[in-house]
């Protein structure tokens, strides 16, 4: 099998090394986000090479020394790099077995790996990894065909540990890049505009004077503007004073107009998506009538607001220009393209840029972790030989970094007389997803980092066209699994739209699924068939029949107890990945507040390696998605955005936290399947259909906010 | 430049800086305890709570000076606590990080809860935490940890 890890780097020594004092570094190009993809590999890397998880490091990634593997999102890590740091550890098994049947004069079959120490069985004999391989290179290149462990004699794979660094995590050691601390290091923080299309006319000449007489240095570059000095908050202050010290011009400010009717509206470009959820370069064919033999119609159109990533810390970056380049620590998830896009926005050779990953807080997608790294080398640019930590504010998190865009679907389905699916359309409106920092023609790499466009001489803007692969973007999972005959599926990419748009955690998943998954509930009304049965009759996949089963059997939807409703939600991330089922039981109070009592998640993520991580992913993503359907969204007037902070944007807290049973499938020895996004639109969509089942509510517009419940209920 | 002292984990601290700084800030900066997070300084989210006379305390937005006498406790020193100990262990065993940004944060508020309720129930887990945000969702492993480190404790 392919993969693109290995591809890239195909030899041993880019993976791991067996350190002379016995410890194991497992190098990846995958970062910890909070996903625990560390541990999970140290789980994989430990079981195949026979020693305990504690004797294994797993190295942070850093440009040039660790596997390039893109970047760390579309739940793409275990099934790249777990596979491709399994391979490596068997192959290094494999490796250091031969030298040591060698070595020890006995026929390799005979040896036993316990703790590293390789043993024979028939002369007693024994050499640990560390004499054979201590401190060497390898020199072989990893063995794509090697055999791995046969899933039944798994000893660490599968099982239950604390996640690696949790220790830390619980007693504050744990060193956050917003930790990092080195001498001289000077604090900076950016004076940003009031919004995007403002830009800086002039700063008081007097104001700058008493700064810099405080000690401060003042970076400007066309509208960048930022401070640095040696004492955190008195940068702070600086940057409030500098700020209320600069001449904008503010232009005629942000578009206000009602964002789902520019959704309808502005221009774009559609492409039909295919079923299997690739948009094609040709004409979208228009809709035709419902089919002659459909009993029933319906036709509905639900939407989604702008969601912000809201990371708990805002963004950093560190940058230290030297005489020969340049070092960043970023908490990117894209280490490499980041290299790529600063080298060509600074103008400097890209081998000269080192960039290491460091611990940020979650960021689930395109936040501002890259921006801010730019940030820090452009101030450490301005002041050479100063190391530079500088932080994002929250209100610059909240205002600057990227969102996931508003997006709208309408759909179309019709029934037949047995009350099965005949026709189904389906057509997604949106913004880009995919502005992620990467060097390209015309400056790309500077146009898509925030303050590239700022600067003096600022590239032309980097305008994205619509994603042609495989459920990438908007149309991810459009393309419903379920076995409808016939399916018309079209992505609109929407032009002129007044926020700035990139990846978020499912990127167009959450929407859609929302939408299909609601749509099969209001069909499965009319068919007069129960919402379970109903995706059961259009169901083949054995996988997917059995996470329904499996939430649905544990909590029965069709029976919600009095006064509450209940609801379901399904889907296969990107119809490739892993697989979940979400039913929730729900209460809507006379205030027309939600509160969430249960809900169960069925989740089948193929073999499961460190499964309370894996339960981890689910939990957490359901309890992000109901955020995002019932609490929030970005806000916005010609001024600037609204939504700056966490009272006007508020998520969901710890007072609505409902009981939560997380059942994983076991499937030793089937291949991995990304879980990092599998539950969040089934939850949304679950959380819907319970309001439905509570209320008889139909809410097709997220957030579903007391607000939102009371018009509802007005128009009803 | 003002000096004052700060009692920080017991021990009395000499502050050389303005006394108008915000707390968090000297306890990470100058005291180099970099368990209080810095996440909104709006006193919005709970990244930077410490103990302050056994309270759970925002320090984000308030000047350093106004804790001065006071005993102020941080996530580091929390393993030598009772509580604080039952809480880290509690969370280890639940797995009830993912990030772990709003972490500390969150032991501080369990400790200071666990404290004066020894046997909160839900709704009292729930007020416990109300200053405290999480965006990885980990509250349902946190509500077990705190229910776990409550059951611990009362086996002490
Ligand atoms: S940092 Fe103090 S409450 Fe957010
Ligand atoms: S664990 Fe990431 S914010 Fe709470």
């Amino acid at each position: 099998m392919s993969n693109p890890g290995l591809n890239g780097h195909p030899t041993l020594d880019e993976w791991i090394a067996i350190k002379a004092d016995g410890r194991i570094a497992v190098k990846t190009g995958k970062v910890d986000i909070g996903q625990r993809i560390s541990t999970a590999l140290a789980m994989i890397a430990a079981e195949e090479l026979d020693v305990p998880v504690d004797r294994i490091d797993v190295i942070r990634t850093v440009t040039g020394e660790a596997p390039d593997e893109g970047i760390t999102s579309g739940s793409n890590s275990m099934m790249e790099s777990g596979v491709a740091v399994r391979l490596a550890a068997a192959t290094a098994r494999r490796h250091m077995l031969a030298q040591a049947a060698e070595q020890l004069d006995v026929d390799i079959d005979s040896l036993d790996v316990e703790d590293g120490l390789i043993q024979s069985r028939n002369t007693n004999r024994s050499v640990r990894y560390e004499e054979i391989q201590g401190d060497k290179l390898f020199e072989v290149d990893v063995n794509p065909d090697t055999d791995t462990k046969s899933p039944e004699a798994h000893r660490i794979v599968g099982g239950k540990i604390a996640p690696l660094d949790l220790s830390e995590i619980v007693t504050g050691e744990y060193r956050f890049l917003h930790d990092v601390k080195v001498p001289g290091m000077l604090h900076a923080r950016v004076v940003r505009p009031p919004h995007y299309e403002a830009r800086l006319v002039s700063v008081d000449a007097d104001a700058t004077e008493r700064l810099r007489e405080s000690g401060m240095d003042i970076v400007q570059d066309g509208s960048f503007l930022a401070v640095a000095g040696r004492d955190e908050f008195a940068v702070i202050r600086a940057a409030e004073r500098l700020f209320g010290a600069c001449a904008w011009n503010t232009g005629p400010g942000l578009v206000e107009a009602d964002i789902y009717e520019s959704l309808a509206s502005n221009t774009r470009e559609s492409r039909p998506v295919e079923s299997d959820g690739v948009p094609q370069d040709k004409p979208v064919t228009p809709l035709a009538d419902p089919p002659k033999s459909a009993t029933a119609t319906l036709e509905a159109r639900y939407d989604k607001p702008y969601h912000a990533h809201g990371s708990m810390g805002p963004s950093a970056g560190f940058a230290l220009r030297t005489e020969s380049g340049l070092e960043v620590k970023s908490h990117s998830q894209g280490v490499y393209f980041l290299r790529s896009a600063i080298a060509e926005a600074l103008d400097m050779d890209e081998d000269t840029v080192r960039i290491e990953h460091m611990p940020g807080a979650g960021c689930y997608g395109h936040n501002g972790a890259d921006d801010a790294a730019f940030d820090a080398a452009l101030i450490a640019c301005a002041l050479p030989g100063h190391p530079i930590l500088l932080k994002w504010t929250r209100e610059e998190e909240h205002s600057w970094a990227p969102y996931a865009t508003a997006m709208s679907m309408k759909l179309r389905g019709s029934l037949d007389a047995d009350g099965k699916v005949l026709d189904w359309n389906h057509e997604s409106y949106g913004d880009t997803f995919m502005m992620r920092p990467r060097s390209g023609p015309n400056r790309a790499g500077a146009a898509r980092l925030l303050s590239g466009r700022y600067r003096d001489d600022p590239p032309p803007k980097f305008v994205a066209g619509p994603t042609m692969g495989r459920h990438v973007g908007i149309h991810r999972n459009l393309d419903p699994l379920y076995d409808f005959p016939q399916k018309r599926l079209v992505k609109n990419l929407v032009r002129d739209l007044p926020l700035r748009t990139s990846a978020l955690r499912t990127l167009g998943a959450f929407a859609n699924i929302f939408a299909i998954e609601c749509f099969m509930d209001e069909l499965a009304e009319v068919a007069g068939v129960d919402p379970v049965t109903f995706r059961l009759n259009h169901l083949t996949d054995p996988r997917a029949r059995e996470v329904i089963e499996a939430a649905t059997s544990r909590l029965d939807v069709s029976t919600p107890p009095e006064g509450r409703g209940r609801g379901v939600g399904f889907a296969q991330y990107k119809n490739l990945k892993a697989y979940a089922a979400v039913a929730v039981e729900l209460e809507v109070t006379n205030a027309a507040e939600i509160v969430l009592h249960r809900a169960v998640l069925a989740g089948d993520a193929g073999e499961i390696v460190d499964r309370d991580g894996l339960a981890a992913q689910y939990d957490g993503g359901f309890l992000q998605a109901a955020s995002w359907a019932m609490a929030e969204q970005v806000t916005w007037d010609r001024d600037g955005i609204t939504s700056r902070d966490w009272e006007t944007y508020p998520i969901l807290g710890f007072e609505n936290v409902p009981e939560l049973e997380t059942v994983l499938i076991e499937r030793p020895g089937v291949p991995f399947l990304g879980a990092g996004e599998a539950v969040s639109g089934p939850s949304g969509a679950a959380i819907a259909n319970a309001i439905y089942s509570a209320t008889g509510l139909r809410l097709r517009r997220m957030p579903f906010t007391p607000d939102a419940l009371r018009a509802a209920a007005m128009d009803a | 430049m003002d000096c004052y002292t700060l009692t920080v984990n017991g021990e009395v601290r000499e502050i050389a800086g303005d006394e108008a700084t915000p707390l968090v800030f000297v306890l990470r900066n100058d005291l180099d305890l970099i368990g209080a997070k810095l996440g909104c300084g709006l006193e919005q989210c709970g990244a930077c709570a410490v103990l302050v006379d056994g309270e759970a305390t925002l320090c984000c937005n308030r000047p350093a000076g106004e804790f001065a006498g006071k005993q102020i406790t941080t996530v580091e020193a929390l393993s030598e606590d009772t509580e604080g100990a039952a809480v880290q262990v509690a969370f280890i065993a639940e797995g009830a990080a993912q990030c772990g940004y709003c972490t500390a944060g969150l032991v501080v508020a369990a400790t200071a809860l666990l404290k004066k309720t020894p046997k909160p129930d839900r709704q009292e887990i729930a007020s416990g935490l109300e200053d405290h945000l999480c965006r990885c969702g980990s509250h349902a492993r946190v509500i077990r940890a705190i229910e776990r480190a409550s059951e611990t404790l009362a086996h002490v």
